[in-house]
């Protein structure tokens, strides 16, 4: 397996406001291979821009530069807007938060699964049903051939993150970025979508990063972590060693969420002043 | 804690909407001073509970009281006085166009209620608000701030009960942290009766004395909070939302 699969050095977006251009990312630096790379931090501190600039969804008057940007060997700088449609999708994908903007209403399950599919793959109509079947058993979903005949509404959330997820991934790509996939979704229903991205992960030996705000579970699902804050990295590690972590900021959010077996009688808040955050 | 009277009873209570049958057979009752959560997931009904109280949601049969008072089918002047409600997005809970200080001052005009400048300096003060927030618009504030200004908000009137739903779970953990914290010293400070809607055990557990855990419009239980150390639940339904919580990665201590 290749030890790279993206790779990207000094990545700035930036948006201009009345007083002057603002960076949202200042400067990060990154590679994955193919494993699961968690990306935390709180609102605002540029996580969901960096899973954007990736695939290069930064829009005017936005400003996205880097020195290097590298997927799979090729230069995601340079590419044309055309050849960098053929690459979204078929060879990264993105899973965005919320299954209820995401997918388009007025169209079945089916259509939209099939769309992602032909859009990159010239394929015999039979076999494009037969795949979008197929992915949908993937996702788990019981009696497929129904649910590809109805429309989003008709369907829970966690179910409709479901399709999305398959319609991600049936074009088969190398390396997914997956934005809070499962904050719009119930406890009991996130586990059971984070199983599945992280079982068809592992089995197509996929490149995952997963951005979220929830600490623990980014630790639950990744082999690294890397914490944001304001535009920057304050700290990457293992996952397993994210009770040690030694930034204060890291420390601070850590000791902020509530536990299950809580006994402290006030939480521990962050002051806010030592980073200069809001 | 916990007076003689109950601060919030339902007894058998139905929830509808138009046909549909939402809530069936709640009985739950609140001691005054007391904490208690509903939890369960989205569709569980949980917040229709708080809505029916409030009288949000009209459609309901039962008994429904809020210190001794039965409550009406409709939003009531009276009970405003002693029961009242924060929202769980405080980004859409804030009318736009009102500064902190209208959004305050209202409820007092509502009312009738005189020394309304020194009440609204000292509800800022209160919620850990610099008086410098007073004349600004929900744009300019953050979303610990927002919900900070919509708990001032339900303060206002001095109620002795809180409706609170999902309160901290549109903001970040280290704001959470914040709002929680001062949820929990407010009720010290007044004496206040929480109701409070959540899907996250673990803020049960910091912040509660006992919770409900509803499913499909029904209560399946009811636990002490000190049950969610050990995890043994008399429902299969709570075990399981239990587990899904992660009840077993902070066994290892984060700190």
């Amino acid at each position: 397996m290749s030890d790279s699969l993206l790779e990207i050095e000094n990545l700035r977006v930036s948006f201009p406001t009345p007083k002057g251009r603002v960076e949202v990312v200042k400067g990060l630096s990154l590679s994955v291979g193919r494993e699961r790379l968690g990306i935390v931090g709180e609102s605002g501190s540029g996580k969901s821009m960096t899973g954007r600039a990736i695939l290069r969804l930064i829009r005017k008057p936005g400003l996205l530069t880097a020195d290097k940007m590298r997927f799979d060997g090729q230069d995601l700088l340079g590419l044309s807007e055309r050849k960098m449609r053929h690459l979204r999708g078929a060879r990264m994908s993105m899973i965005m938060q919320d299954p209820k903007f995401s997918l388009n209403p007025v169209m079945t399950i089916g259509h939209q699964i099939a769309e992602a599919l032909k859009v990159h793959e010239n394929l015999p109509r039979r076999e494009v049903q037969a795949r979008v079947i197929e992915m949908l058993e993937a996702v788990r979903i019981n009696n497929p051939e129904a649910v590809a005949q109805m429309y989003p509404h008709q369907v829970s959330g966690g179910m409709g993150q479901r399709i999305m997820i398959a319609m991600m991934l049936i074009p088969r790509p190398d390396l997914l970025i997956a934005d809070e996939p499962t904050s719009a979704l119930d406890v009991s229903v996130q586990g059971q979508v984070l199983d599945l991205i992280d079982a068809l992960v592992r089995e197509k030996g996929m490149g995952l990063i997963l951005i979220s705000h929830d600490l623990n579970l980014v630790a639950r699902y990744c082999d690294r972590i890397m914490v944001m804050h304001g535009g920057e990295v304050v700290e990457t590690c293992a996952a397993q060693d994210l009770h040690k972590a030694q930034h204060p900021y890291t420390r601070g959010l850590l000791a902020a969420v509530p536990k299950m077996k809580e006994t402290r009688s006030t939480l521990p808040v962050l002051d806010r002043s030592a980073w200069g955050g809001t | 804690m916990g007076g003689h009277m109950s601060a919030i009873t339902l007894k058998n209570l139905d929830i509808s909407y138009g046909t549909t049958k939402i809530v069936h057979d709640v009985n739950i009752e609140v001691a005054e001073g007391e904490s208690f959560a509903l939890v369960g997931e989205s569709g569980s009904g949980k917040s229709t509970v708080l809505k029916a109280i409030a009288g949000l949601a009209p459609d309901w049969t039962g008994e429904v009281s809020v210190l001794g008072k039965p409550c009406l089918h409709k939003p009531d002047r009276r009970f405003a006085e002693t029961c009242q409600m924060v929202f769980q997005d405080p980004y859409g809970s804030l009318h736009p166009r009102k500064a902190v200080d209208m959004v305050l001052r209202e409820p007092l005009r509502v009312h009738g209620i005189g020394n309304r400048d020194a009440r609204i300096a000292e509800m800022l003060n209160a919620v850990g608000l610099d008086q410098r927030f007073r004349f600004r618009f929900p744009h300019q504030l953050s979303g610990g701030q927002r919900q900070r200004v919509a708990i001032a908000r339900a303060l206002m009137l001095e109620p002795k009960v809180m409706l609170l739903d999902e309160p901290t779970s549109a903001l970040d953990v280290s704001v959470q942290a914040e709002i929680l914290n001062l949820l929990k010293a407010l009720r010290a400070e007044q004496n206040l009766t929480y109701l409070m809607v959540t899907h996250s055990l673990p803020v049960v557990s910091f912040m509660c004395d006992r919770l409900a855990v509803m499913n499909k419009g029904r209560v399946v239980e009811i636990a002490q909070a000190k049950q969610l150390h050990t995890g043994d639940f008399a429902h299969a339904y709570t075990r399981e939302l239990y587990a899904a919580s992660g009840a077993e990665i902070d066994t290892e201590d984060t700190l």
